[in-house]
């Protein structure tokens, strides 16, 4: 291979596999925004996750109930941030703030035990069979959690276009008066949204300790589920968009690794601050004063 | 209200530990210790609240204007290397000559990437919480590609950084109490940000601005510039907050800068209620909380995350209460006559 196919091989690897936390976590923040409410907090979702799948396959041997077990702490933990944010006067942001160490925090105490054994891990499915060259066979070794996120992310979207449950969530985040207008029940439809929401950034969280990386260590998760909250506005709150932007996102990060594999070694971090440049870009050429982003949910606190 | 906050989670974290069937009585005790209890840890404790005064400026200075900045940590990084920057260039100056020149350094670059922001909110309409997270992350690759780039040290192998600045540079620790000085920069900050917003025209507009912008629009405040000034200047003091890091503890710059006390300070300006001088107790309070998890862990066998679960649970509790004002007869303002 040359070094151009290199950076190809890795960048498609990157798009798949790097990218699937981001796709679950965004995913996830996308359900819980269009029901109205931002959740910082799911960045301490994803380490919680981390750790408790990594515990649970360990415990049992089976990395299947890894994953329910993590979006099952994720729910719990993403219920708390709903019911407290349910309150009145209390701000969501901060509250986001403060589960994400909550989350750290419970994830580290519990996980101490859990960073040196190995516990049995997800297997991928080779879809790379037809070619001989081995980087591409591993590149194409896609995780079935890939997939199922790829399937949640059509679904989402399916789901916001034509589903009553959908819609609801939809009138409930865009305006609270309609909503109270036509008796649906605002905080449960957002606590529901928030925890089905933090479920999903669990399971982006089992990602990362079963699949790739594919261990438990504290410095597991490098900011992902906070960055998940600025590929939301870039994607508009469109999950297939969310799609779209965390295989970006998961490419962007692996350009600089492979770059540095084939000896470009300047500009390493430059490529990864790449998609966050773009979004900037992205805000900045769309909105005007007075006008919301497009896509934007009304109720979002950020929105105001 | 925080402190019933603060005996609620308090509580709740006791029960956290019976269950897991450790004493409680025992853990605050050695909290106490860790944090409050010896010279040695008042000196920990201090060290740490000094970067946390300054980052919570940064977000309660902007909400005054309602405005929720939670890029603190950007600015504090990039505020870090090019204090490092100008100390480096300023070689051979005498050692209070070089430091003004550090702390101009950066507070200008915290200034100039937190005020971006602003400008974004004034001119675009763009909401500031969302582009100063997003600076943030650009903000951190920048530092990460100066340092393990143009300005790397190569002596430093398994942990990039620049080279060290000037001895001449170092922040001398205060006399006679062994700490170095940020606390105090920290404390004076407070005390100048209470008294901008609280007792002069500007600060009246500013919160004139949070409470109602079309009002302060037909006003004629220049809310514009407001804006831009407030956030210019939470990125100044948070700007300073990684001068004095790279100034007084780190020496260099290197990845120890990016310690999330940018996030931290959201917190605390948060469970502040945006006042700047009940930033200054609940600086030590965390600083404190935070310094005594390596003696947990020595003594109790507790992973120092222990401390970590407990300031969570203060803030969520603390957080919660906020819907508590004004709902309680005890805790609303006296009406005036």
């Amino acid at each position: 291979m040359n070094s151009v196919e290199t950076v190809l091989v890795a960048m498609l690897a990157g798009a798949l596999r790097v990218s699937t936390p981001f796709l679950f976590v965004s995913l996830g923040e996308c359900l819980t925004e269009r029901a109205g409410r931002i959740n910082l907090g799911n960045e301490g979702v994803l380490v919680l996750g981390a750790m408790v799948a990594y515990a649970t396959s360990y415990l049992t041997g089976n990395p299947w109930l890894g994953v329910l077990a993590a979006a099952g702490a994720g729910a719990a933990l993403g219920g708390l941030h709903g019911l407290v944010c349910a309150l009145t006067r209390v701000n969501d942001v901060a509250m986001g703030i403060a589960i994400l160490l909550a989350g750290n925090g419970i994830a580290f105490f519990f996980g101490k035990p859990f960073v040196q054994p190995s516990a049995p891990g997800l297997p991928g499915i080779p879809f790379g069979g037809w070619s001989s060259v081995p980087q591409v066979q591993s590149a194409l070794t896609v995780s079935p959690l890939f997939l199922v996120g790829v399937a949640t992310a059509f679904g989402m979207a399916w789901m916001f276009r034509a589903a009553r449950l959908g819609l609801r969530l939809r009138i409930v985040g865009d305006s609270a008066d309609a909503a109270r207008a036509l008796g649906l029940n605002i905080n449960r439809t957002r606590l529901l949204a928030t925890m089905a929401g933090s479920g999903l950034a669990g399971v982006g969280g089992a990602f990362l300790s079963l699949v790739y990386p594919g261990s438990w260590n504290e410095s597991l998760s490098s900011g992902q589920g906070l960055m998940a909250v600025a590929l939301v506005v870039f994607a508009r709150w469109n999950p297939v968009g969310c799609l779209g932007a965390s295989m970006l996102f998961g490419a962007a990060g692996a350009l600089g690794p492979s770059l540095q594999a084939v000896g470009v070694t300047s500009y390493y971090y430059l490529f990864y601050a790449a998609p966050f440049v773009l979004t900037l870009a992205v805000l900045v050429a769309t909105v005007r004063p007075g006008r919301a982003v497009r896509g934007m949910p009304g109720e979002l606190s950020i929105a105001r | 209200m925080p402190l019933l906050a603060i005996l609620a989670a308090t509580a709740v974290f006791c029960a956290f530990l019976l269950a897991l069937g450790r004493s409680p009585a025992s853990f605050f005790q050695l909290v106490w210790t860790g944090a409050f209890g010896s010279w040695f840890s008042w000196r920990n404790t201090l060290s740490r609240a000094a970067p946390l005064l300054l980052t919570a400026l940064c977000v309660a200075v902007p909400a005054q204007l309602g405005l929720v900045v939670i890029g603190g940590e950007g600015a504090l990084v990039l505020g870090g290397l090019s204090a490092t920057w100008a100390g480096l260039q300023m070689g051979g100056a005498p050692g209070p000559v070089i430091q003004l020149a550090m702390a101009a350094a950066g507070a200008a670059a915290g200034a100039v990437w937190l005020g971006i922001v602003g400008v974004l909110r004034a001119r675009r309409g763009i909401n500031e919480t969302v582009t100063s997270l997003v600076m943030a992350y650009i903000a951190i690759a920048l530092f990460n590609q100066l340092v393990e780039g143009p300005l790397r040290d190569p002596a430093s192998l398994n942990k990039p950084s620049t080279y060290a600045i000037p001895k001449a540079a170092v922040l001398p620790t205060l006399p006679g109490l062994d700490v170095h000085p940020g606390i105090l920069i920290g404390g004076v900050a407070c005390v100048l940000c209470w008294l901008l917003i609280a007792r002069t025209t500007t600060g009246f507009a500013a919160r004139m601005t949070g409470g109602n912008v079309r009002a302060a629009q037909l006003q004629g405040l220049p809310v514009a510039w407001l804006m831009v000034g407030a956030c210019a200047l939470g990125g100044a003091l948070a700007g300073l907050a990684g001068m004095i890091e790279v100034a007084a503890v780190h020496g260099r710059a290197n990845a120890s800068l990016v310690a999330g006390y940018g996030y931290s300070g959201i917190l605390i300006a948060f469970l502040a209620r945006q006042n700047a001088l009940a930033i200054m107790p609940m600086a030590v309070l965390l600083g404190g909380i935070g310094a005594a998890g390596g003696l947990l862990q020595r003594r109790m066998g507790l992973p120092d995350a222990a401390v970590l679960v407990l300031q969570g649970m203060i803030f969520v509790a603390i957080l919660a209460s906020e819907t508590l004002y004004g709902r309680i007869r005890w805790f609303q303002p006296r009406a005036t006559a």
